[in-house]
């Protein structure tokens, strides 16, 4: 799923400093260097190029969304994908996830005394790949240097703005019994990914992240009249955390069919290795979609049309509110509880 | 994956599922005796499939949940010092000790790290030798063989700055615990097919014949637990009691002798704390005195800390299958695997956690 | 503590027993394990790996049995 990396045809920047110094965040020459050099140069725009303290936009009128995260990923780098393709696409997704359309982002940087400067240009390329992939442009942003110890390297924080270009209200209040859940691709390859890099397990073909924009398959849905009541990208915690926040605040019951699940084939060995469970592992390019039952067809249709993965998985129901459950292998059925925290992988 | 996958299929859990109910003409008690056996039976939700005569009860087999709260609390501290790095398996993580848990601990500045083989000690004691590495070597007979070799190796290559707080723990003797309490209601028993992988069958030979109760060494897939079960079921019916061995594919009678040989030169027996159950006599290793120096209790000044459970936890009954999670009025309640009061909830596979994750499916 | 998954042993390296060690297959993933216990083990073999060290040889030709017990009490309920 992963594309290669272009590569811009200029040097690293900065040269003469392999890495970063506490006056790259002093304010003074330095700093405006390694702005001009890494970000104005990667992420290349207008709005940056006015080199103003914030960025000044215009937007059609109607309803905006507005959404914040931050990234503290270790490894910085791993298959698939780094910290930057993550800190465009995480807050790109929850853009699309309110059902907007991603327009702009600002990017803040906290990097550690002593990152590497390649590292910080790797991911500032990544970025720009990432929000040109995703449509958006980077105008605005920050960065600060911290002493060495006090930050895994580096840290991002992006906040995005969208349009919402139609009149639904998606959110899990909007859940009704009967919905539909269904799901845009395969579960568990981003957590997987970046435990088996920090593990050391090698696979005959690495398990790559499926850190991905999804903007453009929520926009399809969209455009395509599909009633959709909720949507939400399955992050850390996984399909388990999602199913559960939403039938909590939507005070339903959601029935899943395991089978129905797709999990690609290296992430369940390597689930059952750590004895992990595929279901509360992160992903950072798989979404689950709540729509009108009678959309069912044309939501997975369209859903498939991106990502040949995606799946029915469940329904909704107007019973015990905010119980998850899932037939088992077997035929019985189970409670998929909420994720306790920090994936402690069992060895009992 | 292969010898695994063959294990869970569904139609042949079906017809087994099938042949326990064509045997079964009355109720009968089983205990599972491993976490790893609980945690399959919550996963493919076996027990809703069986005869509703069949009353499986999930044993002590979870070491996260015996582990007596000294040493937590002995793990703790020893977490805490600038010097040390603790490492430990990840499902000790959360466990609570009188005040605190690891993952306090760590929150905290403690340098604790989670690993998934006692192995990884031995790199992390090289990369590391200004500090104090301490691996919390938790465990039944299956994991002994593993926190063997890593003393075995440290001591080879004069690694001074590794040590192990022990707490191994041994399964025969707890089954004998809970087969001659007056409160015993267990009639017949899956033994731990991993534990028997290591230390062969031969102690549960005097177990069966003594308490009249048949014991089936059993593994850990689904359709194991179910012939497990059928014959477990089968010599209750005859009113047989021995040991048989279900798990061929990966137990022998005599073990595995390489294992049994280095545990018996690191390694020597002891009596044992367990949380819930109190001492049991002879029911878990310690490191022989050839390997003292490895042995973090006698390389560290620890004070002995003696902390009372909460008043409310009922874990040591539930341990010994003499209650269930729903005869607990915390359960659910004050006490749920967010807010664990003991270590039966704390552990993905300690029995109250198991039932709090099918407790509402039954009344669905 | 019980989570133990076989493996297909793919590459035997170590210079004396206690280092031996293995590349362990399982499925498409490869990871390293040690075969201190299974002494016996050879390439193409399948051991059961507990936490990093290899504590059995599975008995590929005691696999099937599961399969033949049930066919066998299958056959004798008709």
């Amino acid at each position: 799923m992963s594309e290669p990396m272009f590569k811009l045809n200029c040097p690293l920047p900065l040269a003469g400093h392999e890495r970063v110094l506490m006056a790259h965040g002093g304010g003074g020459r330095m700093m405006s260097v390694l702005i001009a050099q890494i970000f104005r140069q990667a992420f290349d725009n207008p709005e940056l190029e006015t080199r103003h303290d914030g960025a000044v936009l215009t937007l059609a009128p109607g309803r905006l969304a507005m959404s914040t995260d931050s990234y503290v990923i270790r490894p910085l780098v791993f298959p698939g994908g780094d910290i930057g393709t993550l800190a465009v696409n995480g807050t790109v997704n929850d853009l699309a996830m309110c059902g907007a359309r991603p327009l702009y982002l600002s990017a803040a940087f906290i990097l550690e005394e002593g990152l590497e400067i390649a590292t910080l240009w790797q991911v500032a390329l990544s970025m720009r790949q990432a929000a040109e992939r995703a449509g958006v442009r980077i105008v605005t942003g920050d960065t600060k240097v911290v002493e060495r110890g006090h930050g895994d390297g580096l840290y991002i924080n992006t906040t995005g703005i969208g349009r919402l270009e139609h009149a639904l209200r998606i959110a899990p209040a909007s859940v009704r019994p009967g919905d539909a859940v269904l799901i845009s691709g395969d579960v568990g390859r981003h957590g997987m990914a970046v435990l088996a890099a920090r593990e050391n397990l090698s696979f005959h073909s690495p398990i790559e992240s499926d850190c991905a924009p999804l903007a453009d398959t929520v926009m399809a849905l969209l455009q395509q009249g599909i009633e959709v009541h909720c949507l939400r990208d399955a992050t850390r915690g996984g399909l388990a955390a999602v199913l559960n926040e939403i039938a909590s605040d939507a005070g339903l019951r959601i029935d899943c069919d395991d089978a129905a699940i797709p999990v690609d084939r290296a992430v369940r060995e390597a689930c059952e290795l750590l004895g992990l469970d595929p279901l509360q592992v992160a992903n950072e390019g798989c979404f689950v979609a709540f729509v009108a039952q009678r959309h069912s067809d044309a939501a997975l249709a369209t859903l498939r049309s991106f990502n040949p993965r995606a799946a029915l998985i469940g329904a909704v129901l107007d019973a015990q509110p905010g119980l998850v459950t899932l037939s088992t292998e077997l035929g019985g059925r189970r409670i998929l509880d909420m994720p306790m925290g920090e994936l402690l992988p069992r060895i009992c | 994956m292969k010898y695994l996958d063959e294990y869970r299929d569904a139609p042949a859990c079906q017809r087994y599922l099938a042949a326990i109910a064509r045997i079964t003409t009355r109720p009968w008690t089983i205990m599972e005796v491993c976490g790893g056996q609980t945690h399959a039976i919550v996963r493919f939700g076996l027990q809703e499939l069986l005869p509703p005569h069949i009353e499986l009860v999930h044993g002590p087999g979870c070491p996260v949940c015996v582990t007596p709260l000294e040493i937590i609390d002995k793990a703790l501290a020893l977490a805490a010092r600038p010097e040390v790095i603790f490492c430990s398996f990840g499902d000790m993580l959360r466990v609570p000790g009188s005040r605190q848990d690891l993952q306090t601990v760590r929150g905290a500045g403690g340098d604790v790290r989670v690993v998934y083989s006692a192995l990884d000690c031995l790199h992390i004691a090289r990369e590391h030798p200004h500090k104090q590495i301490v691996f919390f070597a938790v465990g039944f007979e299956t994991t002994a063989p593993g926190n063997a070799l890593l003393v075995a190796r440290a001591a080879r290559e004069g690694l001074s700055n590794l040590s192990l707080l022990v707490s191994h723990v041994l399964v025969p003797p707890a089954i004998e615990a809970i087969l001659s309490s007056p409160q015993n209601r267990v009639q017949a028993f899956l033994a731990a097919g991993h534990v028997c992988a290591v230390m062969g069958t031969a102690a549960y030979q005097p177990l069966a014949a003594r308490y009249h109760a048949p014991l089936v060494v059993t593994g850990f897939e689904p359709l194991d637990i179910l012939q497990g079960l059928y014959m477990c079921v089968r010599q209750l019916e005859q009113g047989r009691a021995e040991v048989e061995n279900q798990y061929v594919r990966s137990v022998r009678a005599e073990g595995n002798p390489e294992a049994q040989a280095l545990i018996a030169s690191v390694f020597g027996v002891v009596t044992r704390q367990w949380r819930g159950m109190g001492e049991i006599p002879a029911s878990g290793w310690g490191l022989s005195p050839a390997y003292r120096a490895f042995d973090a209790e006698h390389r560290f000044d620890l004070a002995r800390v003696s902390a009372p459970e909460p008043a409310e936890c009922i874990s040591g009954q539930i341990l010994q299958g003499q209650k269930k999670p729903a005869e607990c009025p915390a359960f659910g309640l004050r006490c749920t695997p967010q807010h664990p009061l003991g270590a039966t909830m704390v552990s993905a596979e300690g029995t109250c956690a198991a039932y709090y994750q099918y407790r509402n499916c039954e009344s669905a | 503590m019980c989570l133990a998954i076989p493996g297909e042993v793919r590459a035997i390296s170590g210079d004396t027993l206690l280092e031996r060690t293995g590349s362990i297959a399982y499925g498409s993933i490869i990871k390293q394990a040690s075969l201190a216990f299974v002494p016996e083990a050879r390439v193409g073999d399948y051991v059961l790996v507990h936490a990093g060290v290899a504590i059995s040889l599975i008995a590929q030709t005691e696999a099937q049995r599961i399969f033949d017990y049930l066919d066998r009490i299958d056959e004798s309920a008709r």
